[in-house]
Order: C-alpha cells, then structure tokens, then sequence
C-alpha cells in the first residue's frame, strides 16, 4: 500500500470530510486495530506461556520459571520445568504457529474457509505417514519429518488432480478431500492396530494430536521449519492476496501466478508436516485459526500473521485447559476437536443461511 | 412406474429398470455368492479348518481346536451378515428419503451418534443392559439424523449433497472428540474405547445377535414397506404428493426405518462406515432404481461386502486381524470420491 499524505484536514472550513479522507482514515483505523490486536495475542501468548510453565503438580513461582529460561540452574525445577514443561509450550507455540499460517494459506489460496490442510486431507496424509515411519519403521525425527512431507504434498497434489475436471470447483475439492481423509484416517488406524497392542495414548496423538511425552528432541524440527518456511510465506502474502483476485488478474498485476501457488503450497504443507511429524494433526486448529484471526483483526490486510499468533494461543490455551482445568488429562486434540467441530458446524449453517456458495 | 415404452434404454443412459428375470437371476447370483462368502468366513481365519470340523461344528459340536474355532466364527459370520444387511439397506433408504447419492449413515456421522450415546450411558448412566444400550443407541443415531438433516438443509436450495456431507463431516468430527473425551478418564471402560472408534465383529456372541435381531427384522419391515414410498419421492415432492402420497409420512416413516436398522447394527459393531454408501450404488448398476428390489438386494449385497471384508481382513494381517470397519472405509473412500468426481458442480 502506498502512502499517502492525508490531503485536507478534517473540519477544514467546516467541510464535510472527503471521500479520499475517509479511505484513508478508514486505512488508518484498520492498521493501528491490526497492530493493537497482534500485540494483545503476543502479550497473550507469552502470559498463557509462563503460566504453562509454572503451573502442574509442583507449584513454581515466575522467578524461578524466567531463571530456568534463562539457562540458570535451579534445583528441581531445572528438571521440570525445564525439560517436561518447556519442551511441550515451546511446541505448542511452534506448531499452533505452523498450523494456523498453512491454515490461512490454504484457506486464502482455494478462497474458501473450508479448504483448509485438516479438512481437505493433508493433515491426515501427514500424519499417517509419520506414525507409519514411526510406529512401524522406528525412524528419527528428521526422517519421519521428511516422509511426512513427501506424503502431505503428494496427498496434496491427489486432492487437486482427482478434483480437477476442466478446472477445480471448490466444493468437489473440499468433498474429494473429505474422502481421502477418511481413507487415510482409517490407514493411520490400521498402521496403529498392527503396532502391538492398542496404545490409546499413541491413538489419539496420530489421529487428533497430542503433546503428550514431548521432548526436545522432537522439537528441534519444527522450529527450524518455522524459521525457515514462515518467512517464506509471509513474503509470498501479497502474492497470495493477488491471487485471491483470479489468476488472470494476478497475472496482469505482475505476480508470476503458477511460481506462487507452487511456493506456497510446497511451505504451507512442510510446516504441516513437520508440525504433524511433532504432535499429530492437532485437530482443527489449521481450520479454526484463519477465520477467528479474520474475525478479531478485521478486514483487509495479509492474515498469515494473526492467524500465526491465533493459532499458537489456541493450541497453548487448549493444552492447559486439557491438562489442568477439566479434571481428567485431555489430549489438545481432544479439547481443540470438541471446541472445533461447533465452529465448523456454524459456519456451514452461516454460509448457508446467507445462501452464499459454499 | 414410467416406462410405458417397450424400447431398450440407448447405450450411455442409466438403467431404469431390468426385465423381472435378470433382476431374479442377479437376486440369485448375489445369494449364491452370500453363501460361498458365509462358508468362507467360517473356515479361513488364522487357523484354517477343513469342512468335517465346519460340518461338525454347525451340528453343534466343540471337539477339538478346530470345531471350537469354527463355533467362535459362526456368530462372527452371522453378525457380518445382518449388520451388512442393515447398514446396506439403512444407506439405500437414506439415499432415497435424502435424494443425495453421498447420503450413508458413516458419512452423515450417524453411526458415531449412535455410538456417542452408548458410549455416555456406559461412562455416565450405569448403562449394562444389552437390549437397553440398542435403543439408546438408536435414540443416539436418530436424534444425529434430525441435527444433520437440520444443519444441512438450512439455507437456499435445501440438502444438496455438499451441505449435508459437509454437515454430516463436521458433526462425526465433534462426535469422533466427544467419544474420545467422554471415554478416556474411564479406566474401566477405556478397553472398549477401541471398538467404539473402529467397527469389528470380532467379539460376536450368539447373545448379542439374539438381541439386536428384533430390531433388525423391524427396521427391515419399516423399510420394504415404504420402497413405494420411497419411488415417489424421487420423483420430487410436488409430483409425490400429486401421485397421492402423503410425503411426510412417507419420507419419516422411511427415515425412522433407516435409523433403527443402523442404530442397531452400531450397537453391535460399533461404526462401519461406507457400507450404506458403496452398496446401493452398485446394486442400482445391476437393478436399477426401483426400490421395491434396490432395497433386498442392498441386503444381500450389504452382507456380502461386510462378511467378505472380514475375511479380508484376517486374511491380510495373519495372525492378526484388521477390524472390518478399516476394510469398508479403505474400500469406500475412493467409491465416494468417484462418485463425488462424476456429479456435476451445479448439482454439488
């Protein structure tokens, strides 16, 4: 966006503002909302954090929690703190973070709320490739990242082949998806069923996710891909927003439509893949984190951002809310599936009570 | 009903109907093939038994591994055969009542409100009694039914196909969170959390078949007797009603049939899903649309898919065994996504 000098002063000999006044007055109000809002969210991250932090069985005040963070030894809490709490809430942050900003991707590229990674398939491909690599061949981390990957893109590309017939309709791509998760929920539950015995704890991390037994080790992966796929989206914002327009359009605006799409969705299905590879397909929060950041921010602008920030507080939130506040241990899939599934359910009697095409 | 003509249907248009012969000739085809399933799902399994143990067993005998073996399979094979039946039946008669080809009771996310309630009476309300958990498992399946016909028929153009899969989606993922949410904290019923995600026969009695088979007999009744019914409504509701059909009735009495015949199957097995989706589009290939054989034939196709994926499924994971509803959706899915990808985008 262009700045613009504001041309007359409001009130200037008693005129009624200007058209241009108000625009960019109006743009004004937006950016500073926007920047308000994203500030609150990452005051609000780093809060519901510390208080991950602190609260559990043992009781640690914020000094000890901010010295353990800061890399100082701290009897006892060193341990806890340090190697059980702070390894699952800097997940929680990373992976919310990566699934909100595919989430949005998806959702602003396919111009549909629906067509998110978890709906359409691409989350369940991941994950089933991750519990295959790990439940069945015993991989590392990094591997396991890389199958999921190679499955979420190829389960990616499927969707849109199988759903392409002269051009793609958002619907069939959305039930097309619908489908195919379902085939892959039920091969996750097959590659679970032949592991040796049912472990429910393992069940419900690779169908819902789970950040449950979260180690360093697990994490190392997907803040590397946070750093290295985030910006590279968020560079491609403006493209996306062109695109948004028809490909022609972009076009004629001077965004390289093919490049871009190819871009983004080989970033937005990395970050889902090595966040799934981590913590399973964390149900819902790539679908819900888009159009509540859009809800709060308001119109106009690039969404990846707030939907970033919405969807590491959600998964932060959803986590202590199922661990602490519910009376039995929840896995965030669970709590995070159970607040979801209204949502998703209302914005379908929304849409069709507007008669928009869903 | 609107073939007066003697003319064959041109090549490329979809059968309206088969000469009465071909349709009793595929009737026995299908049961003959039922059989063939039956008898092999008795005798393969992790451990194969030749046929004096299998004719002993039936006669009642428990000598030896073998007979003892096949006496567990006999209500396993049974249980596959109705509880296809049913949800092969149950996802005909929805598709017809909704008019929607995606219409099954997996899809719709009934089969998990039916195992939703169950799972709520056993966590909450000191549910035990068999034959109480089948009817409140149809309540569960019924009262999911009205809310996702509700939610997905709001709005323009009532419940097309998209509205009321994504509905019926969105609904089994809630349900899909609630089950797992109500049953974790419960130690002791966590063992059975299993069955209550994934559908399988494997721990059939003859006990729980003698309970749900009531249930079952009624839903089928409810069911043939409104195949008329049911081919009026397809023709639309204007010309239903024109044709002397009480259109409500019919469409409730139709649905009501449908709930109770998958609510008790679920009961049972837990859900299966895309049985109630596959089966009736590929009887309609071999019978066409006439719902007065569509709906038989759904039966036994219905039996034959579940019996036939249970014995797949000991089949490819020997020893072990994969529980049927993984087979049916491994199946479904991509008959459901063929289906999707044949339907036109305005008709979506």
């Amino acid at each position: 966006m262009t700045e613009r000098q504001p041309v007359a002063a409001p009130g200037l000999g008693g005129r009624t503002p200007s058209t241009l006044d108000r625009v960019v007055g109006g743009r004004r109000g937006r950016r500073r909302r926007r920047v308000a809002v994203m500030t609150t969210l990452a005051a609000l991250i780093v809060a519901v954090f510390l208080i991950s932090l602190m609260v559990g069985n043992t009781f640690y005040p914020p000094s000890d929690v901010v010295r353990v963070v800061l890399g100082q030894d701290v009897p006892g809490a060193s341990f806890t703190v340090g190697r059980l709490r702070l390894p699952r809430a800097v997940l929680a942050v990373i992976a919310g973070a990566s699934f909100g900003l595919a989430g949005v991707t998806f959702q602003t590229m396919l111009r549909n709320p629906l067509a998110s990674p978890d709906i359409i398939g691409i989350s369940a491909g991941s994950s089933a490739a991750a519990a295959f690599a790990i439940v069945t061949l015993s991989l590392g981390a990094t591997e396991v990242s890389v199958f999921a990957i190679v499955v979420g893109l190829a389960v990616a590309v499927l969707v849109y082949v199988l759903a392409y017939r002269g051009g793609v309709a958002g619907t069939r791509l959305i039930l097309i998806g619908i489908g195919v998760a379902a085939m892959l929920d039920s091969v996750t539950t097959y590659i679970l069923s032949r592991a040796a015995q049912w472990d429910l704890q393992e069940a419900t991390r690779w169908l819902t996710g789970s950040l449950n037994g979260t180690s360093w080790s697990q994490v190392g992966p997907v803040v590397v891909a946070l750093l290295v796929l985030g910006p590279v989206l968020l560079a491609q914002s403006r493209n996306l927003a062109a695109t948004r327009l028809g490909d022609d359009t972009a076009a004629a605006l001077g965004v390289r439509v093919d490049r871009t799409r190819l871009i983004v969705i080989v970033a937005a299905v990395g970050l889902i893949a090595f966040a799934t590879a981590a913590s399973g397909p964390i149900a819902f929060v790539a679908f819900l984190s888009g159009p509540i950041a859009s809800r709060i921010v308001g119109r106009g602008g690039s969404m990846l951002m707030p939907a970033a920030l919405v969807g590491a507080l959600l998964v932060l939130v959803a986590d202590l809310t199922g661990q602490y506040l519910l009376g039995a241990r929840y896995p965030v899939g669970v709590v995070t599936g159970v607040l979801g599934a209204p949502f998703l359910i209302w914005l379908i009697i929304r849409t069709n009570r507007a008669g928009g095409s869903l | 009903m609107i073939t007066g003509t003697a003319t064959p249907p041109a090549s490329g248009v979809a059968v309206v109907r088969r000469p009465r012969r071909v349709r009793g000739l595929w009737l026995l085809v299908a049961a003959l093939v039922l059989l063939a399933a039956m008898v092999g799902s008795v005798t393969i399994g992790s451990r194969d038994v030749d046929w004096s143990a299998v004719l002993g067993a039936v006669a009642g005998g428990v000598d030896g591994f073998d007979q003892a073996a096949v006496a567990k399979r006999i209500p396993r094979t049974l249980l596959a055969v109705v509880a296809g039946a049913a949800l092969g039946v149950s996802g005909a008669v929805m598709q017809g009542v909704t008019r929607n080809p995606l219409a099954d009771p997996g899809i719709l996310g009934i089969n998990l409100g039916a195992s939703l309630a169950v799972v709520t009476g056993l966590a909450y309300f000191g549910l035990a009694a068999a034959s109480t958990t089948i009817w409140v498992a149809i309540i569960g399946a019924g009262a999911t039914a009205v809310f996702v016909y509700t939610v997905g028929s709001l709005g323009r153009g009532g419940a097309t196909p998209l509205k009321l899969a994504l509905a019926g989606a969105a609904t089994s993922a809630a349900l899909a969170s609630v089950i797992t949410a109500v049953v974790l904290p419960r130690g002791d019923i966590a063992s059975s959390v299993r069955s209550w995600q994934i559908g399988g026969v494997g721990g059939a009695t003859v006990v729980q078949l003698e309970q749900v088979l009531p249930f079952l007999v009624v839903g089928f009744l409810v069911c043939l007797l409104s195949a008329r019914g049911l081919n009026s409504l397809a023709l639309g509701d204007e010309l239903a009603a024109g044709l002397g059909e009480r259109v409500a009735i019919a469409r409730g009495a139709a649905a009501l049939g449908s709930v109770v015949l998958c609510g008790a199957a679920t009961a049972v097995t837990g859900p299966i899903g895309f049985v109630g989706l596959v089966v009736p589009h590929a009887c309609r290939l071999i019978v066409g649309v006439d719902h007065r054989w569509l709906l038989p034939f759904s039966a036994v196709v219905g039996a034959i898919l579940l019996t036939v994926a249970d014995v797949l499924g000991r089949i490819v994971a020997r020893p072990a065994e994969i529980d049927v509803g993984i087979i049916t959706a491994l199946i479904g899915a991509p008959i459901f996504i063929a289906i999707v990808r044949r339907q036109k985008v305005s008709a979506l």
